[in-house]
Formats: structure tokens, sequence, C-alpha cells
């Protein structure tokens, strides 16, 4: 199904204020309906290397998979084909990065956090490892889709800080999980339903360490309508309040619905397409 | 690393490194702090400290506990808090290491877990029922392996906002010629929606008129902008869908 119809995507990426380096990274797909963004850590140039290969991996291989097959079309198990594809492919990404940081000494230690999203069936299958987040803005309402795999989180969870103490919390920068670490990690993954109207915001942690949620919101809320713009804005405000760290941002718009074709002509129509 | 300064009326009587992940406050001496007043519980107050936060918790003392000026049960720990008991005070001073290579600040660590098994499934990692000790016994296992870690400082909000004067836009002419607003949100969007629409962002160094949507462009001073940004000075006259209005800083 080509999704440029119903989708609308912008992507950007700065490095800030401080950093000369720029170690986030993004992709979109927008003929495929996904897109995913990775912020890389570890030291000397590793970091990009990690959040690169990331995106370049996940690009290649869920485009290649989304042409074979599509991606709400169900396994002998119920899950959905983005679904599983999304999980293997994560996993793939962590077992090369973990090799190339483990066989080359400049690479060691290197990671990456991750959130890819995939647009089908009037849902999107998001899966995410570590910090980087996912936001949805829906009428009015501005939401934090993805939970991050960090140390503020899970003592937000424990109750040990509320989440307004959290925002002046000197613990920010703590992952519990990524990419390329350890032999293995385990990616979570949810499908949310998707409705026209809605936009998607992806983002590396340098946006939301350096500009409030409620702000978030507004900005979505005040410049839908020019996604472009709304990009450059919310990087220009994580830039005007310090901007410490790589600031990248991917924003979905879905401008229609976009079932699965369900019956056999649809699908037989789909497959000539 | 933080610390405590133990005084009591102007006398600094002690400074105490936040080196341990509890450190208990009381009269008793196996106390960290020991203060040896009788307006202090045996044991009063315990200092958690995780990384680079620390939280106070009174132990069910008969006075109490107080953060300037408030009685507290558990306290999230600022820098400049300071804790009163009885006659003492303790100030909590959490000092943010000078970086001297910018490159290193405020790096994504990754934070493993003491044993490094797989982590459990999504839901189970964040059990809420999960004691303090949970994150915090990952406390070693992490300093160990990130010995150039700095925190960062606290999310500098509108840092640089002061030196800007409030701007308004007054409208001149229309139905609502006359009215005024003030430019006090980061955003403020101008026109009608579907067919012309511009916003005027608050910036550090000043206010700044950007096009949104619609097929024709707002027109500032009688020229009509490109898709840039524009910087609007003092008296602009603004003309957006069919309306004119005047941009003015207020002193």
């Amino acid at each position: 199904m080509d999704m440029t119809a119903v989708l609308e995507i912008v992507t950007q990426s700065n490095p800030g204020m401080v950093r000369t380096n720029n170690e986030d990274s993004v992709m979109a797909n927008p003929l495929r309906g996904f897109a995913v963004l990775a912020d890389g850590m570890g030291g000397y140039n590793a970091g990009e290397v990690a959040s690169g290969m990331a995106t370049a991996l996940l690009g290649t291989e869920l485009d290649k998979a989304f042409l074979e097959r599509e991606p709400s079309s169900k396994d002998a198990s119920g899950k959905s084909w983005a679904h599983v594809k999304v999980e293997a492919e994560m996993a793939r990404v962590n077992a090369a990065i973990y090799q190339a940081a483990q066989s080359q000494p400049q690479y060691a230690g290197m990671g990456t956090t991750l959130v890819v999203g995939v647009f089908h069936d009037n849902r999107v299958t998001v899966g995410h490892i570590g910090d980087s987040r996912l936001y949805r803005m829906r009428g009015e309402d501005f939401q934090q889709i993805t939970r991050d795999h960090s140390l503020l989180q899970e003592q937000i969870d424990a109750g040990i800080i509320t989440p307004e103490q959290a925002r002046h919390s000197q613990n920010k920068n703590l992952v519990t999980r990524a990419v390329g670490i350890d032999p293995e990690v385990a990616a979570e993954i949810h499908d949310h339903e998707v409705l026209p109207g809605d936009v998607y915001l992806f983002c590396s942690d340098g946006l939301n360490d350096m500009v409030e949620d409620d702000e978030i919101g507004m900005t979505l809320g005040a410049l839908s309508a020019n996604l472009e713009l709304c990009a450059m804005q919310l990087i220009e405000m994580a830039c005007d309040n310090g901007g410490r760290d790589n600031v990248s941002v991917i924003l979905v718009k879905v401008k229609g619905e976009y079932p699965a074709a369900r019956g056999w002509w649809a699908r037989f129509l789909t497959w000539f397409k | 690393m933080a610390k405590l300064i133990l005084s009591m009326e102007t006398t600094v009587l002690k400074e105490i490194p936040l080196t341990k992940e509890r450190i208990t406050i009381g009269r008793k001496p196996h106390t960290d702090i020991q203060i040896d007043n009788l307006a202090i519980s045996g044991e009063h107050a315990v200092v958690i400290t995780i990384l680079n936060d620390s939280f106070l918790e009174d132990l069910g003392s008969t006075n109490g506990t107080f953060v300037n000026g408030q009685s507290v049960k558990k306290h999230f720990l600022v820098n400049g808090d300071t804790i009163e008991l009885g006659k003492y005070r303790l100030k909590y001073v959490s000092e943010v290491p000078q970086q001297t290579s910018s490159a290193d600040f405020e790096k994504t660590m990754i934070l493993r877990p003491g044993a490094a098994k797989a982590p459990a499934p999504a839901p189970a990692a964040a059990a809420p029922s999960s004691p303090p000790a949970a994150p915090a016994a990952a406390v070693p296992a992490h300093l160990s392996t990130s010995p150039g870690m700095a925190p960062p400082p606290p999310a500098a909000a509108p840092a640089a906002a002061p030196a800007l004067p409030l701007g308004a836009i007054q409208i001149l002419s229309g139905g609502n010629a006359g009215k005024e607003m003030e430019l006090t949100k980061t955003l403020t969007t101008l026109g009608k929606p579907g067919v012309q629409v511009a916003v005027i962002a608050r910036r550090p160094h000043g206010y700044f008129i950007t096009h949104v949507e619609g097929a024709s462009f707002p027109v500032v001073n009688g020229n009509a902008l490109s898709t840039q940004a524009h910087q609007l000075g003092d008296h602009d006259v603004i003309e957006l869908a069919g309306v004119k209005m005047e941009f003015f800083l207020k002193s």
C-alpha cells in the first residue's frame, strides 16, 4: 500500500548549540509508511556509527519486508507482520552493532537508543529501546506514547520521585536499555490505534530535556498545518533553551484513514500496484 | 558530589559529603550525622542518594523535619535547600562540576544492572511495587563503568528571557480594531486556519514572524514575507488575512 497519500512526514536533525558532532540519526520511508529515530552514544565518533547503522539497517530491511508482505497481514500467532518484523529487525540491529563494537576497538562501548513506528491498517506499531520518545497530538490532547527505559522512569514508576521532581533531576541521561550494549536486548513493542488528524512526534532526548512537554504540545497544536516549520520551531526552541544535546524530530501527520485491503479483490488490486 | 553543611545559628559545624547511599541523622551514636540534642530524635531523618539525586526522609521524628520552613515527610532535595532539625540547619549543596570539555557534557549513558541478566519483559521491569532499593542497587555497577559522567545542570527553561521587553499586537482594522494582545507565549498564531495563518515566535533575542499556511504570505511594512522567519521591529505593521495590525514593544 502506498502511504504517501495518507501520511505527511518531515524529518529534521540538528547538532544543537554545544556539540560539534551529531550522534542522532533519523530516516523515514513515506512510501511504506515507517520512520526510525536513533540517538547514538559512545566515545569519539562511535555514537554516530551506532545510530547510523540502526537507521540504515532498519530502513533497508523493513522496506524489503513490507514490499514482500503487507505489514498488517497476520502470522500464525496472530501478530501482525509489522510487529514480527520490527521485533526481528531490532534484534538484528542490536546484534550487528554489538558485533561491530566487540570486533573494532574504536567502536567499543557504542550503542544507541531507538524508536521505530510503522503505520499500517489504521494503526501504528511502535518499537522502542531507551529514552527516545514518541508523542501523539490528537485534537487538544498531547501524550507521550512510549515510556523511557531510564533510571528516572523507573524511579517514577516505583514512586520514589514524582514527575514534577523528575524535571529537576540530575540523573536525566541514564538509560537502562540500549541497542548494541549486550548480545541481546528486549525491545518494547506496542500497537496503537490511529485517527485521521493525529500528529506523531518522534524525538531524541535533546528535545524533551530542553523543552517542556506543554511547550512541545503547544507547538504541535499551533503549527500542525506546516510540519516543516513545526519541526524547525521545535529544534529552535531546544537550541534557544541551551541546546546542550543533539536534537532530532520526525513529524508524521495522518491525513486520512488507511485500512488494510481485506477482500480478495482489494488484495488482488494492491498486488498489482 | 553533593554535600550537607551542618550549622547552628551562624556557626558552621561541619561538612558531610554525600558519599553513601544512606546517611542517617539522629541523636544516637550509630547515626552518620550525630546531633546530640534533646530536640533531635534518636533516628530523626535519613538522606538517600541515588547517583546525583538526593532525597530526605523523616523517620517519624518527634519534632519533625523541616525544609525551607515547611514540614516534610519525604522531600526531593534541590541545591540550596535548608533542612531544619530543632536549632540545627543542614544546607544541601549539590555542585555541578565544571566540565572543561563541553563534549562530554550530558552524554547519554547506559546504566547496567549489577548482574548482566537479560532484561525482564517490559511491564515487569517497571513494577510499581518495587521498593527504593531496586534502582539504587544498580548504583555501584554504574559508577564503576562510567567514571567520566558529569551531572547536567537543571533544565534551563527560559534562561535568557528577561532581557527581552514584552511584545504586543494591536489590531488596526476590521471588527476587532483597537484590541490589543500581549505576546507572552512562546508561540502566538494569527489569522484564519485554512485561509492564512502566521505565527509569532518569542525568542531570547526578539520576536519573529513566520508564514504557516495559506496561498498568500503575510505583509510586513508593505513587503510580503518569504517562507523565512522575519524579525519584528518596534511599530512594524503586519497585514494578514485582510487585517492590519501593529507590533510594538512594551517597556
